[in-house]
């Protein structure tokens, strides 16, 4: 029942590493279904570049991070770019690994091991002890940030 | 180095209609927290941090489909929803949508919302409502597993293009002419052919693990009637 899970865990990080870090380099180049589909009424050359007509990609701006150091996944400054593509590729899986498993890991659940046996209900105010209500919160302002930033100021 | 956006990119809808689904999406999100936390638990939470660096490789991975000149990648909406629920697969696929906007240039900040809304969203919803449902209706069997898994994937992606086809009907910065059904006739198809690829990579990547360790499949977990649903009042009075 509590089979722990961590076996499982590293081997399919080594998986995502290996994709991210080797296989990516041999994905196709060409626009994706939303990218071509915005196309539609432009002609493009050879590297899918927009040469003539009317679409709705051309309302496309620059990012707001283009200059991000990590941007289209490449690392700036490494000017091979099978290493750039891959290098930028096993630091997105870390990343994201640890940024998702570190927020989820502190928004869980605790067992009976190191919750109050005595909680109060959800609704209780802090009650010293970091039970249930009192751990959610920052999690939840994290989650908040995280997802406000597109509305807000940048 | 060709650039490689696989996300709607600023410009392609108005500030004011992003806004709105950043909103929305905010909105939606939190509640996933609150839902999910009664399902995250020790085991939970680093399955979870996996299925986001998971889900973020293998969007890397563009594959080409039948028509010529186009590609298509994982969204991750159902297989997220198979592993680790809907609650928090939802936000492992928003958390992966975060990184690729902030640090790698893809998809608009200010598109967040928006694509965080179809992929997070309305795939991993739609992905788990068939999920519901077929894995009641067909045999529990590896094949059974595998044909959800499948038919999952393929119906979210084509309705997380349709959200998009939505957006654009509210938003877009581009004159159609009204032609707003060929747009969506556009984006139906072309997903329709990149769902078969998720399709295949959800199914796969499930059934494998449903081999190694069924139970850590929270589809599998949810299924068996002896566990009354995870502690129903979170921490009431039970212990």
């Amino acid at each position: 029942m509590s089979k722990r899970p961590w076996p499982l865990i590293l081997g399919g990080l080594l998986v995502a590493l290996l994709l991210a870090g080797v296989v990516s380099n041999y994905a196709s180049s060409h626009p994706d279904g939303l990218d071509s589909s915005l196309l539609k009424g432009c002609t493009v050359n050879a590297e899918d570049e927009i040469t003539g007509g009317s679409c709705p990609a051309q309302q496309a701006k620059d990012h707001e991070l283009a200059d991000s150091p990590l941007a289209d996944y490449g690392v700036r400054g490494v000017g091979n770019g099978f290493l750039s593509t891959g290098i930028s590729g096993v630091i997105g899986v870390l990343l994201t690994f640890a940024l998702g498993g570190g927020l989820f890991w502190l928004a869980r659940r605790r067992g009976p091991a190191t919750g109050a046996p005595t909680d109060g209900a959800p609704t209780g105010p802090a009650n010293g002890a970091p039970t249930d209500p009192g751990a959610g919160a920052p999690t939840g302002s994290a989650a908040r940030d995280a997802g406000a930033r597109p509305a807000g100021t940048r | 180095m060709d650039t490689l956006a696989m996300h709607i990119s600023n410009g392609i809808i108005d500030g004011p209609v992003a806004a709105i689904f950043a909103a929305f999406a905010l909105a939606v999100l939190a509640f996933c927290v609150l839902r999910g936390r009664r399902d995250l638990d020790d085991r939970l939470a680093p399955m979870a941090g996996l299925v986001a660096a998971f889900i973020f490789a293998v969007q890397m991975l563009n594959f080409p489909i039948f028509t010529a000149g186009v590609s298509g990648h994982l969204l991750g909406g159902a297989l997220a929803a198979l592993l680790v629920g809907p609650w928090v697969g939802a936000l492992c696929v928003a958390v992966v949508l975060v990184v690729q906007a902030l640090v790698f240039g893809d998809g608009g900040v200010a598109m967040l919302g928006l694509n965080i809304t179809n992929m997070a969203i309305l795939g991993t919803a739609a992905a788990y409502l068939l999920i519901a449902l077929l894995l009641r209706v067909l045999p529990r069997t590896t094949a059974g597993l595998g044909v959800t898994a499948f038919v999952a994937a393929l119906v979210s992606v084509v309705v997380a293009s349709q959200g998009f086809v939505l957006q654009y009907w509210l938003g877009g910065t581009a004159d159609l002419g009204g032609n707003l059904a060929g747009l969506a006739g556009t984006m139906a198809g072309v997903h329709l052919l990149i769902g078969i690829g998720e399709g295949l990579i959800t199914a796969t990547t499930v059934v494998t693990v449903a081999k190694v360790r069924p139970d850590l499949v929270y589809a599998l977990r949810a299924r068996k009637p002896a566990v009354p649903a995870p502690a129903v009042p979170t921490a009431g009075g039970l212990r």
